[in-house]
């Protein structure tokens, strides 16, 4: 299944949170050097995925691989040796609260290199530099806003020149400006550090833009996948209801739920009484 | 049945608990020292240290001066109010300056500590350390938990200090008993292994207890604000339980059976 441009691949993947299936059998292959979109609807486990690439958490059944190796069969040791190859962009940013956004940036670098002092500085100042915040190395994260957070964050990112950088909802709650930075930042670092990014978003259109293979997830497997323009032209109900944002449709508006009738008349209420 | 079936359910539970923060103080101690780590415990002990002096200062002046006026009104009524020196430091050595102090830790330090791990967790920064290939273990627990196992004897050893100066200040500077029989009675009945060791023994074993809560409470929160509100509270509740309890048998093995 995986090939040499293949940098990570996940097979046959299968997980469970309690007796609740997130994912049953999907398979999908994130290229070198590209950057892949992961979309679907809130809560159907997207971060989850990236998790599990990252082996914060274990496939009940299936295997996740990056550069041929197993990620589930890894030992710690191996596992936080690959975790320096690759790195992550959470949705809220999780910067370190107590120290300042130079320090922040700086953080990987101190833990893993023995680097100068003198040579991080450069290198933090040069991170910075390429998210627009060099001008905020002094300031604390509490003095920055949710999009320069967010920046903050993505130059720590990239701080140990990564192969691979997951993108949790980078979009989330960004004001226009804000998200076409992002959006600008993701392309412009991918194509200039030849980096693999995986996008996890429900923002269509930013991500149809600088995707360049996009897979739909829904219902606990793939419903569709393809390039940006194969996905817009996808006759998959699913997948159109998705990209156009309709309400209800193949994805239902209601959560699941005993009959209306029996509801409102409270057999349901002394059902749940029993 | 259904009582049986909770019963079970909630055994499981605290026994799955209890596996887990064994496994997360494993963790803990076993963390190979570096010099980033001794940097970093330095700086936790003079937060969970030497910003809880204060406090543990002020109580142990106000419990040293109680303790000399109780102890005066009582003891005068025999002649005996030169024993008040060493009522009032065999007390705090023994049992007050551990007690008190953990307590006061324990609602000072090791609530500030359960909040903090937990906002860390539910703010993403433990996972982006395993992401960044950083052992929160290493980095966050370890440094934490040594610092309160080395800063609660310490803080306990002057919360006695300053209440033996507490009782001095009311007893002979207040209420007239002699100076010299103040402190020589003290030095005469005061035995180093039998009275301050144990002291400082029971202290340790306190600090252990309470900081281990403290941290393990605040890395399994629930990363809500119930869930963090939950953890702190449990985090007092607990060690303060726990102390009480474990002072009694370690005061029953050293010094109620001869």
């Amino acid at each position: 299944m995986s090939n040499s441009s293949t940098l990570v691949s996940v097979e046959n993947l299968r997980f469970l949170r309690g007796n609740r299936v997130i994912y049953d059998d999907i398979n999908l292959t994130i290229e070198k050097g590209k950057i892949t979109a992961i979309m679907g609807p809130s809560g159907i486990g997207k971060t989850t995925l990236m998790k599990l690439i990252g082996g914060q958490l274990k496939p009940d059944s299936g295997d996740i691989r990056y550069a041929g190796d197993s990620i589930p069969q890894m030992s710690r040791r191996e596992l936080y040796k690959t975790r320096k190859k690759m790195s992550m962009l959470f949705q809220s940013g999780a910067l370190f609260t107590d120290i300042s956004v130079f320090d922040n940036v700086a953080f990987a670098l101190r833990e893993h290199t023995k680097l100068d002092e003198d040579i991080i500085r450069t290198l933090v100042y040069l991170k910075l530099e390429a998210v627009g915040l060099r001008g905020a190395a002094d300031l604390m994260p509490s003095e920055l806003s949710g999009g320069m957070a967010r920046r903050a964050a993505l130059a720590r990112a990239i701080a140990l020149d990564p192969e691979l950088i997951m993108y949790d909802e980078p979009f989330a709650g960004q004001d226009p400006i804000s998200m076409g930075v992002l959006v600008k930042l993701i392309k412009a670092l991918s194509s200039a550090l030849d980096l693999t990014s995986i996008v996890v978003t429900h923002d269509v259109s930013e991500v149809l833009d600088i995707a360049d293979y996009v897979y739909i997830l829904a219902n606990q497997k793939i419903i569709g996948e393809g390039t940006p323009s194969q996905i817009k032209a996808s006759d998959s109900e699913l997948v159109q209801q998705f990209l156009l944002g309709e309400a209800d449709g193949p994805v239902p508006f209601h959560f699941p739920a005993d009959d209306l009738f029996n509801t409102l008349l409270g057999t349901a209420q002394q059902g749940v009484k029993k | 049945m259904n009582y049986l079936q909770s019963i079970g359910y909630n055994t499981l539970n605290a026994l799955t608990g209890f596996g887990r923060a064994l496994l997360m103080l494993v963790g803990a101690i076993i963390a190979v020292p570096q010099r980033k780590n001794i940097r970093l415990t330095v700086h936790q002990i003079y937060v969970v240290g030497v910003q809880s002096l204060l406090i543990i200062m002020v109580s142990g002046l106000f419990i040293g001066m109680v303790m000399a006026l109780q102890g005066y009104t009582i003891l005068v009524n025999y002649g005996a109010e030169g024993s008040l020196g060493p009522m009032v430091a065999l007390s705090l050595l023994r049992e007050l300056g551990p007690v008190v102090t953990a307590l006061l830790f324990a609602g000072r330090a090791g609530s500030a500590l359960t909040a903090e791990i937990g906002l860390m967790k539910a703010t993403e920064q433990l996972s982006s350390l395993e992401m960044m290939a950083v052992d929160p273990l290493r980095r966050i627990i370890a440094p934490r938990f040594w610092a309160g196992v080395i800063a609660m004897p310490m803080l306990a050893l002057i919360f006695s200090a300053i209440g033996i100066l507490g009782g001095h200040l009311v007893g002979v500077d207040w209420l007239g008993v002699d100076a010299g029989s103040y402190w020589s009675i003290m030095q005469a009945t005061v035995e180093w292994d039998k009275d301050v060791v144990n002291g400082i023994i029971k202290s340790f074993v306190f600090a252990v207890v309470v900081t281990w809560i403290a941290i393990f409470k605040g890395y399994d929160a629930i990363p809500t604000s119930e869930g963090i509100s939950q953890a702190t509270t449990q985090t007092v509740v607990y060690s303060s339980l726990a102390v009480l309890g474990l002072d009694f048998v370690l005061t029953a093995l050293m010094f109620g059976i001869n």
